[in-house]
């Protein structure tokens, strides 16, 4: 109840900001306190939110160009001389263009890097398809070593950053382009490896990742008004999973239904079914971009093209308890 | 810098020898693997390992070592040899070669072997990971220098390319890559299969300064790694001209043998060889 109470006040935020902007304020915070911190980009600077950092730090900056493949490799080796490096570029072209380079340098290697890629989802907006990474939460998945984080907003991010620069081993961190709303506590401590309980449902629960976190709360809000008790779970690490508070949500309901603005196929809805199909049965309904490519418009358009709103939300809760 | 006496060559020459040998035993002990590449290369990997590389077998991770990467991984064997010749662990492991539960991959795994910088096998990664490498050492003021072993099919790889105009944009001179440029990749001749040529002029265009040599004498492989050191804002390329297969006459220059391991008979035929030339 404690934490009802607390979401009630963090929606009503009226700031958004762009997870993008958090992770640049977090690095050049980071590069403060800390000089074993390197950052890596392909030419995107700028939109990526490094370039503060790169200015601040120049000589532990390193601009690769239009080169993934090249950015991993090399951030690879700056690893294994002690260094933190952080490399980022937009989300389809870090995880899809440099796959391999991730498995076989990084992950078999088990080496200390940060891909923080920006740009990922169907907010990506008017740049279309080929710029809207919609399978990039399933490519790092399957990968051995890798752990997979998701920011909510940009609290969430500031806390992701710093976490994972203590952490050691491959971290894939999603953020986005859009400005989005707050939505996580101020208080709120992140833990690699553990998901947030908003409102546990006794009718539904609703497990969401990254931007839709904030959709999923406001269906809360309506399908409460409706009479139905939906729970809202942020799951912000999507490997490895945090399958005890899933598990819990699912042996308290009826129904769990996962929100992620990535394919339905491999992401957040994936592991949640992998992980529950083994260990408890229950319906699940998986929203998110159904086997099809993004399109170019607005990011709110897109946002109802794909079935991705509260409402959306609501219904989606509403037909799977009937 | 350390300056290369006859009688060093002479050594190392001999090394070499036996180098070839330790392959060619563990290569039929596990009955699958690359010979062509791994006997191609152990020239140069025995120059590196024996009288170039400041590293400590004692202590794998000495921070002012210099650095290898295998990025032609695929030569595992060699690598694994000159490591345990060094003394990075017991010759007698080289048995378990590609066998269940051994740290002896089929491709090199860093986690699992001392001295194993990095973990290579799918070609073309590893000179960006060596040009990460030479940043770190320059950012912590080391001079310490990183040798990268690329094969010249791999450099049909486009990220070959990528490292190799950022190793010349931050003016990676502690950087000495070289090329086994033995002339054969898995479906034959390279100039058949995709071209690489012109190689020397390829590499002086990226703005690296290039070293031709006979990759077979020892003296040349040694003179060219003195040289290569005092190069300076330029990362430098030794074009290695090898005979896939050297050493032995019945795996010379034949493609075959890229990805085949010797029979007993080819073993016990090769061995006499290298024993011949190793007495004479």
């Amino acid at each position: 109840m404690k934490n009802t109470e607390a979401v009630k006040n963090e929606i009503n935020r009226s700031e958004q900001h762009a997870t993008r902007d958090a992770y640049g304020a977090a690095l050049l915070a980071l590069g403060k306190k800390r000089n074993d911190i390197v950052v890596l980009d392909a030419d995107l600077s700028g939109s990526t939110k490094t370039a503060s950092f790169a200015k601040a730090f120049p000589e532990r900056f390193f601009n690769m160009g239009v080169s993934e493949q090249d950015l991993i490799g090399t951030a690879g080796g700056l690893s294994l001389t002690g260094k933190i490096p952080f490399a980022s570029t937009f989300a389809i072209f870090e995880t899809g263009r440099a796959w391999e380079q991730i498995r076989q340098t990084l992950c078999y290697s088990h080496l200390n890097v940060k891909l923080v890629a920006t740009h990922s989802g169907i907010t990506v907006a008017e740049d279309g398809a080929s710029h809207q990474a919609i399978e990039d939460i399933a490519l790092m998945r399957v990968l051995p070593n890798m752990t997979v984080i998701v920011p909510a907003d940009s609290i969430e991010t500031t806390k992701a950053i710093e976490a994972v620069t203590d952490f050691n081993g491959p971290v894939y961190v999603r953020l986005g382009r859009a400005k989005v709303p707050a939505v996580m506590p101020d208080a709120y401590k992140f833990e690699i490896g553990k998901a947030y309980t908003f409102h546990l449902g006794k009718d539904a629960n609703i497990i969401a990742t990254g931007i839709m976190v904030s959709p999923s709360l406001k269906a809360m809000e309506i399908l409460k008004k409706q009479g139905i008790d939906a729970g809202v779970i942020n799951v912000s690490t999507i490997k490895p999973l945090d399958t005890e508070t899933i598990l819990k949500a699912a042996k308290r309901s009826k129904l769990i239904v996962t929100v992620e603005e990535h394919s339905i196929i491999g992401g957040l809805g994936g592991a949640v079914c992998e992980f529950l199909s083994e260990n408890h049965q229950i319906p699940v309904k998986r929203m998110g971009i159904r086997d099809t490519f993004g399109c170019s418009g607005s990011s709110d358009e897109l946002m109802k093209l794909y079935g991705l709103t509260a409402d959306d939300i609501v219904k989606t809760v509403k037909q799977g308890l009937e | 810098m350390k300056t290369s006496n006859t009688k060093d060559i002479e050594f190392l020459k001999k090394q070499a020898n036996s180098v070839r040998i330790e392959i060619l035993k563990m290569l039929a002990e596990a009955g699958s693997g690359h010979t062509g590449g791994s006997l191609s290369a152990a020239d140069i990997a025995t120059a590196l390992y024996f009288y170039k590389m400041r590293h400590n077998p004692k202590d794998p991770l000495w921070k002012e070592r210099d650095r290898f990467v295998l990025s032609k991984g695929h030569a595992a064997p060699l690598l694994y040899t000159v490591l345990a010749l060094s003394g990075y662990f017991d010759p007698s492991l080289l048995k378990t070669l590609r066998k269940i539960g051994s740290p002896l991959q089929g491709h090199p795994c860093s986690k699992m072997l001392p001295g194993i910088e990095i973990s290579t096998g799918s070609l073309g990664q590893g000179l960006s990971i060596a040009n990460g490498i030479a940043l770190g050492l320059k950012m912590d003021k080391l001079d310490s220098r990183v040798y990268c072993l690329l094969g010249d099919g791999e450099t049909q790889e486009g990220q070959v390319w990528e490292a190799a105009m950022s190793a010349s944009h931050y003016n990676l001179d502690n950087m000495c890559a070289i090329i086994d440029n033995n002339g054969l990749q898995i479906d034959g001749h390279c100039c058949d299969v995709m071209t690489i040529e012109p190689i020397i002029e390829k590499w002086q265009a990226f703005g690296w300064n290039v070293i031709d040599i006979d990759g077979h004498n020892m003296q040349a492989i040694v003179n060219a790694l003195d040289a290569a050191e005092t190069i300076k804002d330029k990362p430098t390329m030794i074009v290695a001209r090898t005979v896939k297969g050297k050493g032995v006459s019945i795996f010379e220059g034949k493609a075959k043998y890229h990805g085949l391991a010797p029979t007993s008979d080819e073993l016990a035929k090769a061995l006499e060889e290298l024993g011949q030339k190793e007495s004479a």
